[in-house]
């Protein structure tokens, strides 16, 4: 741990790739048409999430962080299941797991 | 008895037979339901009598009974009661009223005994005598009007009594719209005077009066009396209104006699009467009566010339002696004007019943040129007609002869009056003369022009004896207002009676400076001019029958324009009625239908479409809503940053 | 608690009337409704004329924190439209014993709730809780047009129903801002408008945008739409077509009134100096609409819409009473208010009746009824001199008396409204004369004809000559003895008419456990 510190990464590193992950990751749900694909946009975007959790864990010298860490994970497992059964149904209704074919949520 | 009982007794009877053949309205047994209204209308009568043996034992100054029977409306300082008063006007009214309704009702007994509703038709005589008598026996305007509107709605019900037939049943509409737009002016001038007096009650408005005269158009009085004019003029058929009282005559012909001419339509003379204390005050509108009552009784006069349904010209005839009322109270001449109301009421109902004697015996036979040498057929009628028709061309010593010089008389010699109103009343007497001697030479004398098919037979003796009795009152009422100068020649003495049974309570006129050589003259004149004008139309339609035609043709459109009345008929028609139907029905295509609910839809539509708009951003794509979600949050965020 | 169990009664029924068998409904409702009426009656008994307080009161908190409390009252204005709810209750379920054949149980739910509803409106005198139920009230209305209307039910539901929610949005919004003031001055809020009556509300004469002027006018849209005041009456034409007869009765004796109440009760005491510099806009409104209704009452071909615009014509005078707002023509206006309860509710029935035996209601169609049915034709043709306002009818005694009064400050008004009694009429006896007079139409004959072979009469049924008698007597009644009904009205008006600007009311509660709520509570300034 001491390494990383002494090559001079910081807080602000670590921020910094998070937001970047994030934005990947809100980039990956808003324009890609594959749903399983957005799904790991979201994986993506939690994980970013995560990521912060951890560096002000670390930083703060506090566990809140990583006890954090574990409730997000623990949602994106279900929301990994929910996604991907709510993608299998779309691929059985449709034969394609692009999110255009689920439109019917239109009022 | 009492007064309070007899005048309970001579409102309540006609109630009751109202209700009793009311309820009873589909019974045909004309005999049963006409004596329980006669009897009615008799016992009406008998309490009327009463009452006015009881005013006349009373000291003269102190002629009135009062009686109240309820509160009927009271909402701050209005305080209207149920309650009458008998004093020396309605004293004479409810006598008239009374005595020639039951004559009436007698006659009706006859008249209608062929009729399928003869109990609906004496309901409404009935319940017509008891709004009469609520006209003038109350001591308010308010009760008053509750009178006024009745005798109204009887005279709509009457007029249409044969509904089945359309055009009746539009008269008796046209009747009472009419007489609605009088009635407006009456509310309105109700209105004026009790926020200018604080009551409506007629004792109490005359003892708040002011002593002065009011000048001008604009005063509080002189409006007030305006509208109670035209009030007047739409009851009691007065240029403009009187259009509809020749319409009216669709109704039975006993109707006719009774309210048409004797008794509701001088309800705008008695009204006048009754405040005839408060229409000195306003010289200018008394002016405007006796100009319009003048002109009424020409104008009506001419347009009787020329009529061929024997209604119709009486229906003209009382339209003009109406106004010959109306010019009488316009110069302040108001005894004169109630004398000629209470004979011209005997006279005119005698000739409407005989009329109705020859309609009845002409099986419904209305037009004149089918008629002809009747007096042989009908002698009683033709006897009683013949007394109607020399009391209304003023035959001297008969009682139009009195009344009718009374008035004009008063007209040339009142300082109210003027020369011109006398001699318009003049001609008006000569066009009354000329007109009811055609009519009798039409109707009785000359060769039979009666139809093959019918045959013409005096009536029963049920409604000759109304007859009888009439022609004796025309004969004879006419000697209880024998005027001053012929009562200085003649044996006896006569006094005026009438003149002095109302002086107490109606304003008098001063004949200062006035010769009675000059009132030998006029009455002279009106004599010979009545006379001229009988014995031409004489000569006109039994001498020289031939005459008429080429005087017709010789007259050309002046007869047209006098023979299709003037044509103001089809004038209101054209200029007020068609266009406010016309203009209703625009209002509701374009206001109702075109502008408010177009408009209406307009904002619906507008809530639609702006519906439809913003539903398209909720188009189902996740991850458009993704992208709404994070603009939000960005927003949210620069806000709380920025802000 | 006497007025709530007269509020709440109609529920209880209409909860019974769930569970009654269906071959009874119409009985038992009939009864309850006649017992309720009777029952209402007792407000004769407990009702202290002398005092313009507001008496029999009941308040109950509801929801404190907003000094939303449920508080109901009775005083003058509104004791003769709970009587006349009540009156009709019965009389529209007679009325509807043979017109309404499906769904007969949730009719006479509907109707129940709409009783319950409106006698709410009348005696809530908290101002939400009057809110909730003016709005509820709209609901049972609703389905009863909507389910048992005529052809073009659909489209009329739609419109009335959203015509008067769009006015008593603005309502519920000033409702609130009251509410709000009263914080700021009181430092408490409070809903009651006895409290409102307190509030100073700023007022700038000449000028549009003030609080008063403001406020005055989102109720007085809402009720203007309920009245209808012209321009906002169309949707009553299409509503009383379409709807029942039942429906046309209560909308036409009832509903309406819950506007002009509305004006009497809200906005002319609430905001005095608005409605003094305005009043000229509602004078020339009411005025208008007078005339206007007439008119186009005159060219309708349809007997229904020719009795609605002569509704917008009668409330017009309603309005001009209560807009030139003195003793006589106040008076006046509450009179004309049961009167057009009673004339027009009877000419609904009436037309109703006529329809059930010929079903058409173009007056081209018709002719000679009155000889097919002289019975049917008298009580026509009183109804109709009712509604023309002829002397010894009530109709007469409230057209006088808001003439009079309009007479005495309004004058150009008051001339201008009165052609509204020529015009009146004239459509009216039109409208006789094209129905009852003339020979009998062939619609007539056959109809009759018709149902001749069925072995029914074509002139009045027993049960209809039950439900128009006292239509007909109180006709009369109420024309010849004003005094035997204005005397409840007469203290709580003068107080009104006196007093403005500075209104203020009295609450006699109608027991003693609420009083002592209300001394916990707030009691104004």
């Amino acid at each position: 741990m001491q390494n990383i510190e002494a090559i001079g990464i910081g807080q602000n590193h670590y921020l910094i790739l998070s937001a970047i992950i994030f934005s990947i990751g809100i980039m990956g749900v808003l324009f890609r048409k594959n749903i399983i694909m957005m799904l790991m946009s979201l994986e993506l975007m939690l994980n970013a999430i995560n990521l912060t959790f951890i560096a002000f864990g670390y930083f703060n010298g506090n566990l809140n962080g990583q006890i954090m860490v574990f409730f997000v994970m623990t949602l994106a497992a279900a929301e990994a299941a929910i996604g991907l059964a709510i993608a299998v149904m779309i691929y059985r209704k449709f034969n394609e797991v692009n999110i255009r074919y689920f439109e019917q949520m239109k009022g | 008895m009492s007064h309070q009982l007899l005048l309970s007794l001579l409102l309540l009877a006609p109630v009751l037979g109202f209700f009793i053949n009311g309820f009873n309205f589909s019974s045909t047994k004309a005999i049963a339901v006409g004596t329980l209204g006669t009897l009615c209308s008799f016992i009406s009568f008998i309490c009327s009598l009463g009452l006015v043996l009881k005013l006349g034992g009373l000291p003269e100054d102190q002629r009135r009974l009062t009686v109240e029977f309820f509160n009927w409306l009271q909402v701050a300082d209005l305080k209207i009661g149920f309650s009458f008063i008998v004093d020396q006007i309605s004293a004479v009214m409810i006598l008239i009223i009374t005595g020639i309704g039951t004559l009436i009702h007698l006659f009706s007994v006859g008249y209608m005994s062929h009729d399928l509703r003869p109990a609906k038709y004496f309901a409404y005589l009935n319940l017509f005598l008891f709004n009469m008598l609520l006209l003038v026996l109350s001591d308010n305007l308010l009760l008053m009007f509750v009178g006024w509107e009745g005798v109204g709605l009887c005279s709509y019900l009457l007029i249409g009594f044969w509904f089945s037939d359309p055009a009746k049943a539009s008269a008796g509409m046209k009747a009472f719209i009419t007489n609605r737009i009088g009635d407006v002016g009456f509310l309105i001038g109700m209105f004026i005077l009790f926020f200018q007096f604080g009551t409506l009650n007629f004792v109490e408005i005359l003892s708040r009066l002011p002593a002065v005269a009011e000048l001008g158009w604009t005063g509080p009085i002189t409006l007030s009396c305006l509208a109670l004019f035209i009030g007047a003029t739409g009851k009691s058929a007065q240029i403009p209104l009187y259009v509809w009282l020749p319409d009216a005559m669709a109704g039975p012909t006993p109707v006719s006699a009774l309210i048409h001419a004797a008794t509701m339509v001088t309800a705008g003379v008695y009204m006048i009467v009754r405040l005839s204390g408060l229409f000195v005050l306003a010289p200018n509108v008394m002016m405007l009566i006796a100009v319009v009552g003048a002109a009424t009784a020409l104008f009506a006069a001419l347009i009787g010339l020329t009529q061929w349904d024997i209604k119709k010209v009486l229906a003209y005839s009382t339209v003009s002696q109406l106004g010959y009322m109306f010019l009488a109270v316009g110069v302040g001449a108001f005894g004169g004007a109630m004398f000629h109301l209470m004979t011209h009421a005997f006279f005119k109902a005698l000739m409407f019943l005989g009329s109705g004697s020859v309609i009845h015996a002409m099986h419904e036979e209305q037009d004149i040129r089918k008629m002809g040498g009747l007096a042989k057929k009908l002698p009683m009628t033709h006897a009683t007609f013949l007394v109607g028709w020399l009391a209304i061309i003023g035959f001297p010593f008969l009682s139009g002869f009195f009344s009718k010089d009374e008035i004009l008389w008063s007209v040339y010699a009142s300082p109210n009056g003027h020369p011109l109103l006398w001699f318009i009343g003049v001609c008006g007497a000569g066009c009354t003369a000329f007109y009811m001697t055609r009519l009798m030479a039409l109707t009785f004398w000359g060769k039979s022009r009666v139809p093959k098919e019918i045959h013409p037979h005096e009536s029963p003796l049920v409604m000759t004896f109304p007859l009888i009795i009439l022609a004796f009152f025309a004969l004879t009422i006419g000697w209880v207002g024998v005027p001053h100068i012929l009562a200085s020649v003649l044996p006896g003495h006569i006094p005026n009676v009438f003149e002095h049974w109302l002086e107490p309570v109606v304003p008098k006129l001063s004949f200062i400076g006035k010769s009675s050589l000059l009132e030998w003259a006029l009455m002279g004149i009106s004599v010979s001019v009545a006379g001229l004008c009988a014995w031409l139309a004489f000569d006109f339609y039994i001498v020289h029958k031939e005459r008429p035609k080429s005087f017709v043709l010789k007259m050309g459109k002046l007869y047209q324009f006098v023979s299709h009345k003037f044509y103001v008929d089809e004038f209101y028609k054209q200029r007020i009625l068609d266009p406010l139907i016309e203009g209703s029905t625009a209002l509701w295509a374009y206001v109702d239908v075109n502008f408010i609910d177009r408009l209406t839809y307009f904002i619906a539509d507008f809530t639609v479409s702006a519906g439809a708009g913003l539903k398209s951003i909720q188009n189902g794509q996740t991850q458009q809503y993704a992208l709404y979600i994070l603009l939000g949050l960005v927003t949210t965020i620069t806000w709380i940053l920025v802000g | 608690m006497f007025l709530s169990t007269l509020i709440f009664m109609p529920f209880v029924f209409a909860l019974i009337v769930l569970f009654v068998p269906s071959k009874y409904i119409r009985s038992v409702s009939f009864g309850l409704a006649l017992g309720h009426f009777f029952y209402s009656l007792n407000l004769l008994r407990f009702f202290d004329s002398s005092s313009h307080a507001i008496q029999l009161a009941q308040k109950i908190p509801w929801l404190p924190s907003l000094g939303i409390t449920y508080f109901v009252g009775v005083d003058g204005i509104s004791f003769w439209l709970v009587l006349l709810s009540t009156f009709l209750t019965p009389i529209v379920i007679l009325a509807s014993w043979e017109s309404i054949k499906e769904n007969v149980r949730g009719f006479h739910i509907s109707l129940f709730a709409l009783t319950s509803f409106m006698l709410g409106s009348f005696l809530a005198i908290d101002g939400v809780l009057f809110y909730v139920f003016f709005e509820a009230s709209l609901i049972p209305m609703y389905f009863i047009i909507g389910i048992w209307g005529g052809q073009r039910r659909l489209y009329a539901t739609v419109k009335f129903f959203i015509y008067t929610m769009l006015g008593s949005l603005f309502m519920l919004l000033a409702i609130i801002y009251l509410m709000k003031l009263t914080q700021v001055q009181f430092g408490q809020m409070s809903a009651s408008i006895l409290d409102w009556y307190k509030l100073e509300i700023p007022f700038v004469a000449g000028e549009f945008i003030n609080t008063q002027t403001l406020l005055m006018i989102a109720f007085s849209l809402a009720f203007a739409i309920k009245v209808p005041l012209f321009p906002l009456h169309t949707w009553l034409p299409d509503a009383h077509v379409e709807a029942p007869t039942s429906g046309s009765v209560v909308l036409a004796a009832v509903m309406l009134k819950m506007g002009t109440y509305g004006f009497l009760r809200f906005v002319i005491p609430l905001f005095p100096g608005a409605v003094d510099y305005w009043s000229w806009v509602f004078l020339l409104l009411a005025v208008v609409g007078i005339i206007y209704g007439a008119l186009v009452a005159m060219v309708q071909p349809d007997v229904k819409k020719l009795v609605a615009y002569s509704s917008v014509s009668h409330m017009g005078y309603i309005v001009l009473g209560l807009f030139v707002f003195n003793n006589y023509s106040v008076t006046g206006a509450l009179y004309q208010m049961l009167n057009h309860g009673i004339s027009t509710g009877a000419l609904f029935l009436l037309v109703g009746l006529i329809y059930e035996r010929t079903h058409s209601r173009e007056i081209s169609k018709y002719g000679g009824l009155a000889s097919a049915a002289p019975w049917i034709g008298i009580c026509f043709l009183i109804v109709t001199f009712s509604s023309i306002a002829v002397p010894m009818t009530n109709g007469f005694v409230g057209e006088f008396l808001i003439l009079l009064g309009s007479f005495s400050t309004k004058k150009p008004f008051a001339v201008a409204a009165s052609t509204g009694v020529v015009l009146g009429a004239a459509y009216m006896l039109w409208m006789t004369k094209k129905v009852f007079f003339g020979v009998e139409s062939d619609l007539v004959k056959s109809e009759k004809l018709h149902l001749k072979e069925k072995g029914e009469k074509f002139d009045l049924r027993w049960r209809e000559v039950a439900y128009l008698t006292p239509f007909l007597g109180l006709i009369f009644w109420m024309g010849i003895f004003p005094g035997h009904f204005l005397s409840y009205s007469t203290a709580s008006l003068q107080h009104l008419t006196q007093s403005k600007g500075h209104y203020e009311l009295q609450v006699l509660f109608a027991s003693e456990n609420d009083s002592k709520v209300v001394e916990n509570n707030y009691q104004g300034k």
